[in-house]
């Protein structure tokens, strides 16, 4: 029925498009609304304490004397319960406390205490941004890089390779680096681009295979005389010279780096490249309508190959950061190098929605629950792999918003195809409603 | 203009018209039609030219196996390849001795006769499937010529870990090739292999049960596969996307049971055991490949019947017909009567089972303990074979023992300390998967309405 | 076999504000062909979806046989005996005659296994009684689509359906192929069915009708008997009188400015889609490309723009080759290109109005030229060509996917009009668009060949190609079977789009002298006679 609504007679007043009524309600009714209705953010709050309740489950299940509790659980409720509770409560607080503050620092008077948390979540949130913003990019031009880990690792060899082999003066040293590992990255995802533009090959099954050759890759780079460190057997790199390394903005007792101040310049130039410049305007409609770009004259291998690289130039500053960052204090290549952030970094950008603001939001706020993970591994005793769980739940109930419409029982709950990422190739499937 | 018609009655034309009416309609083939003229040359030139470039390629390999393989391969030297199994309880075969040097000749010539039987002979669609096979065979013996040259291999045992390797990825592959046939793109695979490895080893562990493991592994393959389904079907979320997601959540939350519970109280949680290989009599005597395949534990028989049961119940049954309905034009299905998002559960949820038992291979069938992303990519492999093997059974059959087959390789060479480094040959089934899917992929097309949620007014 | 007599009362189908059927009656009686007739978009296959079960009405009933039905599925629809051929056939490409004919229906054996000895003998069994000849065993993708209209037809009948529906079928049909389906049509109402047949051709309605039903704008409009005149049944179907008489004066044509010679186009898996074709196109005038769809007219824009290479031949623009120049060079040259799917080629559904009237533009002064996009001439743009085609959308921020049919189409052919051009190229420049914008864009084409650029239409519509054109070639199988003016009769048109191109046969369809017939069998010589031959008439 898309070809049919009917032309008015006169042509002065424009014709409703969708024919709903536009009326603007006031701004205490459009608030209650977006609660009862759940919009995006409400349900993104939502989603976050799905999120936490599965995760705290977890921790229930997975806990030995709280378990043993639950077998007298008839007998004794309270203690099961509140044996769980602490469990619980103990890890969140560990979790809040190593992100956002720990009111026990506030008696030192020493700011770098007080503001460690807070220095830690934006220092993790730093490779999250640029991992957001490679996925979104991609995404935005109709492709899915899963292959960010293999980027991740080709810009931080070639950035590694940069920082140590050669001796530059302070500030050079480092604008070759980081341009290093944009290179690296953005070529080894060009492959991928160019496989999928000139042969047509499916792009998420290249950039996975080229995650393990990166992988192996690495590794026999490691057992070579170029890269492993001498006088050890293990597979680590070579350290890189402090000049390469990216300096910290606020003294040595925080960790927060120059990194997020590239960060932040890099949502800048995303937002500036996908609304601005003709290259985005290309990507979003190669992305959208691939034939009618083609149509309109754009070449859809160009732009594949363009974006591919795009993303893997940003992919390709994980890595910088993941080598010259406050995490690796010897500044070295290991084969795990990567953290598994190719893989957040698509979290993040789903999250995020692929916009600016939505991807900045979303590195935070995995950047805090990593921070706070550590605390709560140290202090909790809680494994840090719940993070990843907790990651993976918000970003599921956020791609069907219905979903935690029924579940926290708001209205309009019954229908599909609204989410973060609904598939597109139907056309109109979006649209339903 | 159209008031200008001639009074003439439509449905009444002459009598030659008439006649033209039956061959308009004849059943022949109308718009693809056979090539004329400047078209057929156009075609013949395009065909001529993928004969030369192919062809020309395996001469080009060939030549360059004659030099490295053949000609960089000391003279009067054996390579030696090993035809018993460890443990080997079918018949005894005396280790292979070959000349080195001239077996590795020989299959470099013949990989690029390979080449030019596959110019000559361009015409014919067998000849230039077998020219290829020959290719790949002549190279690979060639090349195992020159890495064994004066050393001894065990060919049996490569075999064997070829099976090792194939079977999870098999089971996995089934898995994808049901699901994408009913129209769902199955990438949580890897969470499949990893949840039904979890379960069926602390099922295992916990109830002493390997059967019980066994079918933990499979429910639990089949509630990843649900969990799919459901985001899929019922809320359209884009399937590749979230079958990533969905292996991130799997990943996190074995990762996180593993080290919290399974890892401090492996004597409680993670000490399930391994199945027992039981022998097949008769076929586990066949000399090399009896004690491979028929002396093998029941998850491999099984695999074996999910192999064949696939494949007859796709090309064969009402639930084939019906799923791969589903899966080419849900419209269509729907339009007589069959439920697509039901046929779309069910069949993703079996295939989640299926894979589930390929993830408790991983553990009661090989190793006997669960261990962190222990599926490490095998799921993304499984995935490359249902692409490569074209959406069919045995075609994913054939593709995940070629990985396997590589993956085996690349142990049984570690040891003889090669030129060639053992991240180099682990990287193979990687590197072949890009080839395949770049150069032969392109070219075929997986079902219609794969990865496309089906929703109706 | 039992006739059935189906009732439609009250029925009301509303998708969020939009009412698709508002309160329709409709009584089809046994055994009769029963013709709902109205425009595009009028809410016909909307009624039959509901009918079939795959839409639920919003209210009213559907009675069979006096008992009132509700069908929530197409199952509960195919058991109350009513059967549907639609015009997207629901057919799997990849499967067989017979596996398509018994698709959810199986014969089967223990444990489901296909009997398809028996699918097969149920297929030749039908194709023996109704005359329907068809192939059990081919694939469906290997089958004209004339062929495959049968395979439906067949599915139905295979479920002991009593009613058809045959929706929009002759929209992919011959002239030859539609008369071979009447046959079929009358054979079934010989045979007890009764069907109900959906179109929007007034010729076809008088042929093969025993009642009309006419629909407009979701509502019953009216009946009428196949006797009524043409006039007054499209009166009746547009709400007001139609003038299907595009107003132009005579083509002027000067120099030759387009030509193609010998271009042939084949694709990747090697299907001919053109094949050795020659054309010249003047200034000032409009070539009308007329064929069946399917027979290569979209390959062959798409050769002109470059999104095909051909595989032989060449194609020049005012000397300048542009055979192997790539999609934007040819728009640089000035060659304004709507494609035949809006929606699939021509905008981008998520953009803004404002981003799809620059979309090929964005990369040219002064909306672009350097890395950066000016958004300020884009936004002046939009404002100017909205009002300039009466584009009707709330702003021009709007996704353009929200703007109806008609109006998507008119973003598409203001951007393509909105430079200046050197050859226009429009594929069904009218599809699914309402009479107004149908008007107002065949005024712009026409004006645009007054400035003197040479133009070049597809239509599978013939009476659109006959008002538009100067002259008209038809294509069938790739080729150019005849360029012949517009005053060629239907039938000549008909045998050429059949692919029948037999000069004495075409000379006694044409029912006149052979001036206009014999060039074409030989397209180069065409050019010429058939300008002769217009400006005699002219």
């Amino acid at each position: 029925m898309s070809d049919e609504t009917p032309a008015p007679e006169t042509p002065a007043t424009p014709a409703k498009p969708d024919g709903g009524d536009r009326k603007q309600p006031s701004m205490g009714k459009q608030i209650v609304d977006a609660i009862v209705t759940g919009n995006s953010v409400v349900v993104t709050f939502l989603a976050i304490v799905l999120g936490l309740v599965v995760g705290g489950i977890l921790m229930v299940l997975s806990d030995q004397e709280v378990l043993d509790k639950y077998k007298y659980f008839f007998a004794d409720p309270g203690d099961s319960l509140s044996a769980s509770w602490t469990l619980v409560k103990n890890a969140y607080v560990a979790l809040f406390e190593g992100s956002i503050v720990d009111p026990s620092t506030f008696d030192s008077n020493y700011a770098p205490f007080i503001l460690g948390p807070i220095s830690e979540t934006i220092s993790q949130a730093t490779p999250l941004i640029f991992g957001g913003i490679a996925i979104s990019i991609a995404f935005r031009a109709g492709l899915f890089n899963i292959g960010a880990q293999g980027q991740i690792i080709a810009g931080a060899i070639l950035a590694s390779w940069m920082g140590f082999q050669f001796d530059l003066p302070v500030g050079i040293h480092l604008i070759l680096v980081i341009l290093a590992g944009i290179l690296g990255g953005a070529f080894y995802a060009a492959i991928a681009g160019v496989l999928k533009g000139r042969f047509g090959a499916h792009e998420v099954i290249i950039t996975i295979m080229l995650n393990y050759i990166a992988l192996y890759f690495l590794s026999w780079l490691l057992t070579t005389d170029a890269f492993q460190r001498p006088g050890t057997q293990q597979l680590i790199g070579k350290s890189a010279h402090s000049n390469a390394t990216l300096p910290r903005l606020f003294g040595d007792e925080l960790r927060i780096n120059l990194g997020i101040i590239l960060a932040l310049a890099a949502l800048v130039l995303y937002w500036w490249i996908l609304n601005r410049s003709a290259m985005g305007f290309e990507l979003r409609a190669v992305g959208s309508n691939p034939e009618a770009a083609r149509t309109a004259g754009m070449s859809v291998p160009r732009a594949q190959v363009v974006a591919m690289a795009l993303s893997g130039g940003m992919a390709g500053l994980i890595g910088v950061s993941q080598v010259m960052g406050p995490y690796n204090p010897a500044h070295s290549l290991t084969t795990a190098i990567d953290a598994g952030l190719g893989f957040t970094a698509i979290t993040v950008a789903l999250l995020g929605r692929t916009s600016p603001v939505g991807v900045l939001f979303a590195s935070l706020l995995f950047g805090a629950l990593q921070a706070g993970g550590s605390r709560m591994q140290a202090s909790a005793g809680v494994s840090i792999d719940i993070v990843i769980v907790v990651q993976a739940v918000i970003v599921l109930m956020v791609a069907a918003p219905p979903l935690v419409r029924t579940i926290f029982r708001l209205k309009g709950a019954h229908s599909g195809g609204e989410g973060a990422l609904v598939a597109t190739e139907t056309g109109g499937v979006g649209g339903e409603s | 203009m159209t008031d200008e018609r001639r009074p003439e009655p439509a449905e009444n034309p002459d009598q030659e018209g008439g006649a033209h009416v039956s061959t308009v309609i004849a059943p022949e083939p109308e718009a693809p039609q056979a090539a004329t003229g400047a078209a057929a040359k156009a075609l013949e030139r395009a065909a001529l030219r993928r004969a030369l470039v192919t062809g020309i390629g395996f001469i080009v390999i060939g030549l360059y196996a004659l030099w490295a393989f053949g000609l960089g391969t000391e003279s009067g030297v054996d390579a030696v390849f090993g035809m018993n199994v460890a443990n080997n309880r079918g018949s005894e075969v005396s280790p292979l001795h070959v000349a080195a040097r001239g077996t590795a000749i020989a299959m470099s010539v013949l990989c690029m006769v390979a080449g030019v039987l596959r110019i000559v002979l361009d015409k014919s669609r067998l000849a230039r499937r077998l020219s290829v096979a020959l290719f790949v065979v002549a190279f690979v013996v060639a090349f195992l010529c020159w890495a064994v040259a004066g050393k001894q291999m065990s060919f049996a045992g490569a075999l064997q870990n070829t099976m090792l390797a194939a079977t999870p990825l098999i089971l996995g592959a089934l898995a994808g090739v049901i699901g994408e046939r009913s129209g769902v793109v199955n990438i949580a695979i890897e969470g499949q292999f990893l949840f039904g490895a979890f379960a069926a080893a602390l099922t295992a562990s916990v109830t002493g049960s390997l059967t019980a493991g066994l079918f933990a592994g499979a429910a639990a393959g089949g509630l990843v596969g649900l969990l799919l389904a459901v985001f899929a079907v019922r809320y359209l979320v884009e399937q590749v996307v979230l079958g990533v997601v969905i292996n991130l959540l799997v990943s996190g939350i074995t990762g996180f049971l593993y080290t919290q519970l399974l890892q401090p109280h492996s004597d409680r949680y993670n000490n399930p055991g391994v199945f027992e290989n039981h022998k097949i009599p008769g076929l586990g005597d066949i000399p090399v490949i009896g004690p491979v395949l028929f002396d093998v534990n029941v998850i491999v028989y099984l695999m074996y019947a999910l192999v064949i049961a696939t494949h007859l119940g796709l090309f064969y049954t009402r639930w084939g017909l019906r799923a791969r309905a589903v899966g080419e034009h849900p419209t269509a299905a729907d339009t007589v009567g069959i439920k697509v998002n039901r046929t779309r559960y069910i069949n993703v949820g079996l295939a989640g089972c299926i894979a589930g038992v390929g993830g408790a291979f991983l553990t009661i069938g090989t190793v006997g303990t669960f261990s962190k992303d222990m599926a490490s990519g095998a799921g993304y492999i499984a995935l490359a074979a249902v692409i490569f093997g074209r959406w069919r059974p045995f075609g994913a059959v054939a593709a995940a023992l070629l990985f396997g087959f590589s993956k085996a390789l690349a142990t049984s060479l570690q040891p003889l300390h090669t030129a060639i480094p053992a991240e180099f040959l682990n990287m193979i089934p990687y590197v072949v998967t890009v080839f395949a899917v770049a150069g032969l992929v392109g070219k075929v097309s997986p079902p219609a309405a794969a990865n496309k949620p089906y929703t109706k007014g | 076999m039992t006739a059935l007599k189906l009732e439609l009362r009250g029925i009301t189908k509303r998708f969020g504000s939009l009412v698709a059927n508002d309160h329709i009656d409709l009584t089809v009686e046994p055994g009769e062909i029963h013709c709902l007739l109205g425009e595009n978009g009028a809410g016909k296959s909307t009624l039959m979806n509901v009918l079939y079960g795959l839409y639920e009405p919003t209210s009213g009933e559907i009675v069979v046989d006096g008992q009132p039905r509700t069908f929530r599925t197409a199952g509960d629809a195919i058991d109350a005996g009513i059967g549907m051929v639609h015009q997207h056939f629901m057919l799997v490409p990849v499967f067989t005659v017979a596996e398509n004919v018994m698709l959810g229906e199986e014969e089967t054996k223990a444990l489901g296994w296909l009997d398809r000895r028996r699918a097969r003998k149920k297929v030749l069994d039908l194709v023996a009684e109704y005359g329907l000849a068809v192939d059990p065993d081919v694939m469906v993708e290997d089958l004209p689509v004339g062929l495959q209209q049968r395979v439906e037809i067949l599915k139905a009948l295979v479920r002991d359906a009593k009613v058809l529906i045959l929706d929009e079928p002759t929209a992919v049909l011959t002239p030859q192929e539609t008369q071979e389906l009447f046959r079929v049509m009358r054979a079934l109402r010989a045979s007890g069915h009764s069907i109900v047949f959906i179109t929007h051709k007034l010729k076809e309605v008088k042929a093969v009708a025993d009642r009309i039903t006419v629909i407009r704008r979701g509502k019953v409009v009216g009946t009428a008997e196949p006797s009524a005149s043409e006039t007054e049944l499209a009166s009746l179907m547009v709400g007001r009188p139609v003038d299907l008489v595009v107003h132009k004066e005579p083509a002027r044509p000067g120099d030759v400015r387009f030509t193609m010679d010998k271009v042939t186009v084949v694709d990747d898996l090697g299907n001919v889609h053109v094949d050795g074709v020659d054309l010249e196109l003047r200034e000032g005038e409009i070539l009308g490309i007329a064929g069946v769809q399917g027979n290569g007219q979209t390959e062959l824009t798409e050769a002109i723009l470059g999104l095909r290479r051909p595989a032989a031949g060449k194609i020049t623009l005012d000397g300048r080759d542009l055979s192997t120049l790539s999609p934007r060079k040819t728009l640089e040259m000035g060659v304004g290109f709507v494609p035949e799917d809006r929606q699939h080629d021509g905008i981008v559904g998520e953009f803004t109005v404002a981003e799809n009237l620059v979309l090929d533009l964005v990369t040219r002064p002064p909306f672009g030229g350097g890395v950066a996009i000016n958004p300020k001439s884009v936004r002046e743009n939009a404002y100017k060509r909205v009002r300039e085609f009466d584009i009707r959308t709330q702003s021009i921020d709007s996704p353009a996917g929200t703007l109806s049919g008609g109006n998507q189409q008119k973003v598409v052919v203001a951007r393509e009009m909105s430079r200046p051009l050197r050859l226009f190229i429009a594929s069904q420049p009218t599809r699914g668009v309402d009479v107004g914008a149908m008007e107002f864009i065949h005024q712009r084409i026409v004006a645009e060949r007054d400035l003197g650029t040479p133009v070049i239409i597809v239509s599978t519509e013939l009476d659109e190609v006959v008002a538009l054109a100067d002259r008209i070639a038809v294509m069938y199988r790739g080729r150019i079977v005849g360029i012949v003016p517009p005053t060629a009769s239907r039938e000549q048109l008909g045998l050429l789009m059949a692919g029948v191109d037999d000069p004495a046969l075409l000379a006694a369809a044409a029912g006149k002298p052979d001036a206009e017939a014999d060039g074409t069998t030989d397209s180069t010589d065409t050019t010429d006679s058939t300008n002769d031959g217009e400006e005699g008439q002219a």
